[in-house]
């Protein structure tokens, strides 16, 4: 691949100008060079217009796409009687009490946030630990094993190991159980996360670690005292990661847990109905409203208190 | 120089890293070679070969290359992955990241707002909202069209599931291309303009040749995530007939439902080496810039 340029003044995209496209590129319409002599100085203008035109109307376009399965979300868990069909909701605040009642959608908040939770520590800490070790020390192929798990933990994905990892639950009695869906989904998370963390304990000085090694302090010690304040940031991005992805999660869980009294919300969702065997909108819209907010206020924290850096490997 | 500040130590630095590798090998390394035992062998869920199951070689290989489901199963999700991951959103990403370049304000917010909220929102509830959408009777889109009673998931799997998936993953593709475009300079693109270089002419000789490396990691992750997204399985469950059954359904319907663990696992291998092909491709070009792409 061809090197970027470095040091470019004029690498930022500045006013476009009259350099927009004049149809969307990648539609089927060929954009051929002008015909005849033109100088196509002499037509920036219409040509400009036109390109803004078309592309204000695919942004309209793009924005109404992505908005329109949203807008029910929007509306129905306010409505007396939601339909399946967006409308100008009949305003209530009904919904949202009618949720408390319900044990199983009340329930299965609890139970997200026991798995989401409880994964998100267990990875957090031990991919600390391991990634501190790692980076710290030098032990042979640490490197090579690095990249082994990170690649493993992208091609042994839920969908792949499925049977293997129930087959495995069901033999060390984890099916139903939260430890059962926290360990699996740990298992995956773990490999990135230590990966990450790495990244950021490399990045750290040790010439603090060397003071307190003068003062007397044990490796633990120096470790959470020293190191854990240098990297909170990546603690926080791996935690919320974690958090996000579980609290998400659908297939294992869905795998893994049988019991309704143990399902996480991803779960529950699909089980509200009626006594009459029809979904129950109400209660579905006013669950799904209430079960995205976390993970949307999450997201909205991470990327206005850390910028919002992802990395490329690691969303499931 | 000795980076062990701490003074860890190699002892103590393996008891340090022992509880991530040990659940590691256990719920993730241990899987992915069990797989290839349980694949050899006749085990069902229940049974007799449930009790005693026999090893029966490549027995499930034949069987699954010469089922009929299986290849049409295989052949449906060489359809999906093409359809949303590479032309959807990769297509789309790069749409949008080329017509959002230069724009700042409302319009750049509220589209990129859009497209990031349908990447982040749980999939159960995105999977719920499309049923909805698509719904026969009372969908939305329906409502919208004008054409009540079209039964989309039923006569168009396929196709309702493919635009989601667009809908749903066009967020990473697009902050990548953004990223990307970032990296080209304008005057090359202006001196393109200048030249009377077509739009079309300017994005193959002057932006593509920036960007090959984030369009080839962009289409290998793509690929790879939406090849092991089981969220469409809420909206069609790999119905009507099987005919939106892709691979992760149908492991999920033959193994977990029907009971045939051994033939589950014999496809599930195969589910991992065409992750592993996909995985090894990105892993080398990644470890030829080092750098993470975004």
């Amino acid at each position: 691949m061809s090197p970027e340029p470095a040091g470019d003044p004029d690498a930022r995209p500045g006013p476009a100008g009259g350099s927009e496209p004049r149809t969307p590129p990648g539609s089927a319409v060929p954009v051929g060079p002008a015909p005849g002599p033109r100088s196509p100085v002499r037509h920036a203008p219409v040509r400009h217009a036109l390109g803004r035109i078309s592309s204000a109307a695919f942004l309209a376009l793009v924005a109404a796409f992505f908005a329109l399965p949203m807008l029910w979300l929007a509306s129905a868990p306010f409505d007396a009687h939601p339909s399946i069909t967006v409308s100008v909701p009949e305003f209530t605040l009904a919904n949202f009490r009618a949720i408390l009642a319900n044990p199983y959608a009340a329930g299965s908040i609890v139970n997200s946030v026991i798995q989401a939770g409880g994964a998100a520590v267990l990875v957090v800490v031990l991919a600390a630990l391991a990634a501190y070790a790692l980076s710290r020390v030098r032990v042979p192929g640490r490197d090579v094993l690095l990249y082994v798990l990170l690649l493993l933990s992208s091609v042994v994905t839920g969908t792949a190991a499925m049977v293997p990892i129930f087959e495995l639950a069901t033999r060390l009695g984890l099916v139903d159980t939260h430890l059962g869906v926290i360990l699996v989904v740990s298992g995956g998370l773990l490999p990135a996360a230590i990966f990450i963390l790495k990244d950021f304990m490399d990045a750290t000085p040790t010439s603090y670690e060397e003071s307190a090694r003068v003062f007397g302090a044990s490796p633990a010690q120096i470790l959470r005292h020293i190191v854990v304040p240098l990297v909170r940031p990546g603690l926080a991005t791996v935690a919320v990661w974690a958090v996000a992805s579980v609290w998400g999660g659908f297939l294992m869980q869905y795998i893994l847990l049988r019991d309704p009294d143990k399902s996480p919300s991803a779960v529950v969702l699909f089980t509200l109905y009626t006594e009459g065997g029809q979904p129950d909108l109400p209660l579905i819209s006013t669950f799904s409203l209430l079960y995205s907010l976390p993970v949307v206020l999450m997201y909205l924290f991470v990327s206005s208190r850390y910028g919002f850096r992802f990395h490329g490997g690691i969303k499931q | 120089m000795n980076t062990d500040a701490a003074g860890l130590g190699r002892s103590r630095a393996v008891v340090f890293a022992l509880p991530a590798l040990v659940l590691i090998g256990v719920f993730l390394v241990f899987p992915a070679l069990w797989t290839i035992y349980l694949g050899l062998t006749d085990y069902r869920l229940t049974g007799l070969a449930a009790a005693d199951p026999q090893v029966v070689g490549t027995a499930n290989y034949t069987a699954a290359l010469g089922d009929e489901r299986f290849r049409s199963s295989f052949w449906l999700t060489a359809q999906y992955v093409l359809g949303s991951a590479v032309i959807g959103q990769a297509g789309l990403g790069f749409t949008l990241a080329w017509t959002l370049r230069g724009r700042r304000g409302t319009v750049r917010r509220v589209v990129e707002g859009l497209v990031l909220l349908s990447w982040i929102l749980p999939g159960s509830v995105v999977a719920f909202l499309w049923i909805a959408l698509l719904d026969r009777d009372g969908g939305t889109l329906n409502a919208l069209l004008g054409t009540p009673g079209a039964a989309w998931l039923l006569d168009h799997p396929m196709l309702s599931i493919i635009v989601f998936n667009t809908w749903r993953g066009t967020a990473f593709s697009m902050m990548l291309y953004s990223a990307a475009l970032e990296n080209v300079p304008v005057s090359h693109l202006e001196t393109a303009r200048l030249a009377g270089a077509s739009t079309l002419q300017r994005l193959r000789d002057v932006v593509l040749p920036q960007i090959r490396g984030h369009v080839l990691t962009n289409v290998l992750l793509t690929s790879l995530w939406t090849f092991n997204d089981f969220t469409p399985f809420l909206i069609t469950a790999g119905g009507p007939e099987g005919r939106s059954e892709i691979l992760p359904f149908y492991v999920y319907n033959t193994a977990l439902r029907g009971g045939q663990l051994g033939f589950g696992a014999a496809v599930s291998f195969l589910i991992l080496l065409i992750n592993l092909v996909f995985a090894l491709a990105y892993l080398r070009l990644l470890r030829n810039r080092r750098e993470v792409a975004v």
